[in-house]
């Protein structure tokens, strides 16, 4: 008797397995080795053709002293600084203006959704152009409108206005985005809210700072979580506005993900490339860390 | 009464007056765009006046980006790479999502686990060494490294797996009963029912692999396999002042990815913001 039921159970776990076998094969070969490989090459030297050396915790802890490496970071995170809150408010305010009664709202959400699904080359050189600092529209409006002194016109993409740049084009890009994820939440909230609190006489501003942010705080703690964590992961913004002729960035450009593939696919300092995506990888862990356990602590709340 | 009303218009006011500079701010580089790409060079930067469309309007530059650099070749493969990945893509991920989601099996758990492990693992991690693996098959410089890249994502997978989740389970039971493979369970009824799911999918795979830059940077060095991105940044690096050049270039680049998302829209703001809600 038992013998029928186990192959009817091996061959029902046989069709299941079938059935993810395409995508599993691939997903083991092409992202979890490779993530097993990372670890272990971040305490290795390794050149890519000589054989490898087991290195221990050195390249780590020669991140300490490289200046490069540092400048990335502080960059990263400066980006990040300014990028987050900056996008939020954007996004948030974008979408409580087209959760209004207003003609042609799918005309607004959808013109907003353009930078998104744009690919970056395309904008990046409209906005290179646009910025640019002897030609461009911005900077001759700065001097014919705003009485700028023409000989110390804005630099925008070199120095230390490079990370404005960045930031300033992040936020163009990424509001659409995060400006729908916020009308869900908008569309969340009851509108019962809203009518008691007019009936108590509350104005547009006490309506907000009572009811909307409260009511959206979990869209909010979302928006903030993803968006930090594609700012840890910014390069190819950096590469197009920032780079020079053949893509490399300065210590003032300079980003994280730029710092792994440079020590990788130029300078073939595998080992120590992979220390550097160790850092990027535990403050994208951080933040997801955070995610898990706020979540967890509102559902607590929820129930 | 009076002084409401008055409120109430100058709210209106207000907020049209809003949307109305934010749409600006979204649309004049994508008009600035297409106002250049039919400008001669020294056209492009006239403020004073500025000028829409130039009185003699430079249509050359449309067609001879495709002379300066083979953008034809780049077309072609940048549309042959997002085609099969995106086939690839919604083929797998779906046939696996319907495993995790709809059969009992040893392991489940264990394997969906596997997916799950990797979600905070972003790709910039892991590039390098991936990179080394590929090499080692050989993959180096070939179309196909791409694929093997972008086609297997968990995010596909998570994302049928919720969908298929919330279909009822009586559907496939019924179906069993009558003596239905899985198989055909799968492609008969689920397939079919899962049309909304695999619209997202398709396009936040097409618009990412369309754009994607990084990946074939890394890849693809041979300029007979390049992609759009990666032609059109190598024009931009080795002609900087030919400015009507590239912005026709950039034009072309994104009429696709437009082209997609004004078809799909509909299913790319309802797979965002779902993602938003179940944070």
């Amino acid at each position: 008797m038992a013998k029928p039921h186990l192959s009817r159970n091996l061959k029902r776990n046989l069709v299941a397995y079938s059935f993810i076998a395409p995508n599993f094969i691939g997903f083991c070969v092409f992202t979890l080795l490779p993530i097993v490989f990372a670890f272990v090459l971040a305490f290795c030297k390794w050149d890519g053709s000589n054989p490898i050396e087991f290195m221990g915790f050195k390249n780590f802890t020669r991140l300490f002293g490289d200046t490069f490496f540092k400048a990335a970071l502080k960059n990263t995170i400066l980006y990040c600084l300014g990028t987050v809150p900056l996008t939020m408010v954007a996004s948030l305010g974008l979408a409580i203006v087209l959760n209004q009664k207003v003609i042609g709202r799918g005309v607004f959400r959808t013109l907003s959704f353009f930078p998104y699904v744009a690919s970056l080359v395309a904008v990046t050189a409209v906005w290179k152009m646009l910025f640019h600092p002897t030609k461009g529209p911005i900077n001759s409006i700065l001097v014919n409108v705003f009485g700028h002194d023409p000989q110390l016109l804005p630099q925008w993409f070199s120095g230390s206005l490079v990370l404005v740049s960045m930031i300033l084009f992040s936020v163009w890009k990424f509001m659409g985005y995060y400006m729908v994820i916020y009308l869900a939440g908008l569309q969340g909230i009851s509108s019962e809210l809203y009518e008691a609190a007019s009936l108590d006489g509350a104005g547009t501003w006490n309506k907000f700072r009572y009811i909307t942010w409260p009511q959206l705080s979990s869209t909010t703690f979302f928006v903030v979580v993803m968006l930090t964590i594609n700012c840890f992961k910014i390069y190819d913004i950096a590469v197009m506005l920032a780079g020079g002729g053949s893509g490399e960035l300065t210590e003032s450009s300079t980003v994280l993900v730029f710092y792994i593939y440079q020590k990788a696919f130029i300078n073939w300092d595998l080992g120590y490339s992979s220390a550097v995506a160790m850092v990027l990888f535990v403050m994208v862990l951080t933040v997801t860390v955070i995610q898990f356990y706020g979540q967890a602590r509102k559902e607590r709340t929820d129930r | 009464m009076k002084s409401a009303h008055k409120k109430a218009v100058l709210g209106k006011t207000i907020v049209y007056l809003i949307l109305i500079i934010i749409a600006l701010l979204m649309l004049i580089p994508f008009v600035w765009m297409l106002s250049a790409s039919i400008k001669t060079d020294r056209e492009v930067f006239i403020m004073d006046p500025f000028v829409l469309i130039p009185k003699d309007p430079r249509w050359s530059n449309y067609t001879n980006i495709w002379k300066k650099i083979p953008f034809g070749k780049f077309v072609e493969n940048t549309v042959f790479l997002t085609l099969v990945v995106t086939f690839l893509q919604l083929l797998t991920s779906s046939f696996a999502a319907y495993a995790f989601a709809k059969l009992d099996f040893k392991g489940r758990n264990k394997l969906f686990l596997a997916y799950i492990a990797t979600i905070a693992m972003p790709w910039q991690v892991y590039m390098v060494p991936q990179f080394l693996m590929m090499r080692s098959m050989g993959l180096n410089d070939k179309l196909l490294a791409i694929i093997c890249l972008q086609a297997f994502s968990a995010f596909g997978v998570f994302m049928m797996k919720q969908f298929y989740t919330d279909i009822p389970d009586e559907l496939c039971e019924a179906a069993r009963i009558d003596g239905m493979s899985e198989y055909r369970i799968y492609f008969k009824i689920m397939l079919p029912l899962s049309k909304p799911a695999l619209s997202t999918l398709t396009i936040f795979t097409f618009v990412a692999t369309w754009n994607d830059y990084l990946g074939p940077l890394i890849y693809l060095r041979s300029q007979s396999k390049k992609t759009i991105q990666l032609g059109l940044k190598m024009f931009i690096s080795q002609y900087s002042s030919d400015y009507g050049l590239i912005m026709a270039g950039s034009v072309l680049s994104l009429i696709p990815v437009l082209a997609v998302f004004l078809m799909l829209q509909k299913y790319f703001v309802e797979g965002v913001a779902s993602t938003g809600l179940k944070g």
